[in-house]
């Protein structure tokens, strides 16, 4: 199992959804950081029957989480320093999400320009609806 | 710096200063003729469009301004492949306020991010047309005296008709508005119009398929064109475009005050024996047009005239 006390400084993202680290792994961007990340898929879980989990050895400052709260609000985030998990993140959701997702209304100018910022408002926390602030189109990741 | 890229951007305060002015030009027109002198107004019309472009520039003549721009994509830059935050940056060198009409929806807000001078957005794609909104609410305030306690009736394709949306969404602030949704089931509202303004504002609606079941009880008639345009399938919109075609034998079942507003441009869904009847609006609406995009170029460049 995990061994977390490995970790000196960083986060361990438990209670992934089985068979979606690697979608988290490239939402964090973490192909770009220069650190080492361990990646644990299809752990055993009692909660959950089978877990994802990522072990990530970084300064705590480096990572914005805010995007985690957006993809799955059940992630455990463990913040570890001096070897210690010292906290557990309370994942909610970003009310902003910048250059994460795409647009996909064909009729958006963001279809046209791609230079620009695709940014996305939380419009309605209870039902978690997103709008691309451009043309209010409402973000479906179907 | 202010810009009007959505029909909300005005709070009901900032609304009512704006139609009361509107009001005051169109019965003082002398006095407003020459506030615009050395004042010119870009229109920006990445796609075609008579009546709004030539509204826009009728108001900056009517206040002593001048007007420049352009009338289609193929005759700008933007066939040069220009970005829209590039052009706005090289009009604001050129103009005191622009009027801006895209095909792409968020077009305006983008400019209005880098402009150096106020954006109008004068309809983008199927989102926004805010001033069409303003032309609306002055037309009904103008010659029903107010804006609440209204019963209004929308008519023909409520799905793409962006003018609907943008005007549900000026009325619900308003006290003791309900509406009657007319239309096929292929051309319904919206579910988030239903959802995330009619009934998160608790705004009493009813969905009916047949206008004359409405018509007796409503202040306001406000008819809409099946848009050729925003049909994928042709078959579907020559099935669709006959739906609700209002005459005069329909006019006789109406309320005697009712209204018939029309965004125009109309095909067949107003009869022209309509034309003459008092309750019918929708030519007083274009003049009420030009007098509200008056109001508003004067309120952007934040101009008073005395």
């Amino acid at each position: 199992m995990l061994n977390v006390g490995s970790l000196n400084e960083g986060f361990v993202l438990d209670h992934i959804k089985a068979g979606k680290c690697m979608d988290i792994y490239n939402y964090l961007g973490l192909d770009k950081l220069d650190c080492q990340v361990a990646i644990i898929k299809n752990a055993k879980s009692n909660k959950m029957g089978r877990k994802d989990i990522i072990k990530i050895e970084c300064p705590i400052d480096v990572i914005n989480l805010d995007i985690l709260g957006y993809i799955d609000h059940n992630i455990t985030v463990n913040i570890i320093h001096d070897g210690k998990i010292v906290d557990k993140k309370k994942l909610t959701l970003p009310k902003i999400i910048k250059n994460v997702v795409t647009c996909k209304n064909p009729r958006c100018i963001t279809s046209i320009e791609q230079e620009l910022e695709q940014i996305f408002i939380l419009t309605d926390e209870k039902k978690q609806i997103y709008r691309c602030k451009y043309c209010e189109e409402k973000y479906s990741n179907k | 710096m202010r810009h009007l890229i959505s029909p909300l951007d005005f709070s009901v305060e900032e609304l009512d200063k704006l139609l009361d002015l509107a009001s005051d030009i169109e019965k003082n027109p002398d006095k407003y003729k020459e506030a615009c002198n050395g004042k010119k107004i870009a229109t920006l019309f990445y796609e075609p469009s008579t009546r709004t472009r030539l509204s826009f520039e009728a108001a900056m003549l009517n206040l002593g301004g001048n007007v420049l721009g352009f009338s289609s994509a193929a005759s700008s830059s933007a066939a040069k492949g220009e970005s829209v935050s590039d052009t706005i940056r090289m009009i604001s060198c050129y103009a005191d306020i622009c009027a801006m009409r895209h095909p792409k929806e968020g077009a305006p807000l983008v400019a209005s991010l880098k402009s150096g001078i106020p954006v109008i957005n004068a309809g983008d794609g199927g989102h926004q047309h805010p001033t069409q909104t303003l032309t609306d609410l002055m037309t009904i305030r103008s010659l029903k005296g107010r804006l609440d306690n209204l019963i209004i009736g929308l008519c023909g394709d409520l799905k793409f008709g962006r003018t609907v949306h943008s005007l549900i969404n000026a009325l619900v602030r308003y006290k003791n508005i309900s509406f009657v949704l007319i239309s096929p089931p292929e051309l319904k509202i919206p579910s988030y119009i239903r959802e995330e303004v009619l009934e998160a504002n608790n705004i009493p609606y009813k969905e009916i398929t047949h206008m004359e079941d409405a018509l007796a009880e409503l202040d306001i008639l406000y008819m809409t064109r099946v848009q050729r345009e925003r049909f994928f399938n042709e078959a579907e919109y020559i099935r669709l475009k006959d739906t609700y075609i209002l005459d005069k034998e329909k006019m006789a079942l109406a309320n005697k005050n009712m209204l018939v507003l029309h965004p125009l441009p109309r095909v067949n869904e107003i009869s022209v024996e309509v034309d003459d009847d008092e309750r019918a609006a929708y030519f007083k609406q274009v003049q009420y047009g030009v007098y509200v995009r008056m109001a508003l170029i004067l309120t952007l460049l934040e101009i008073k005239a005395d």
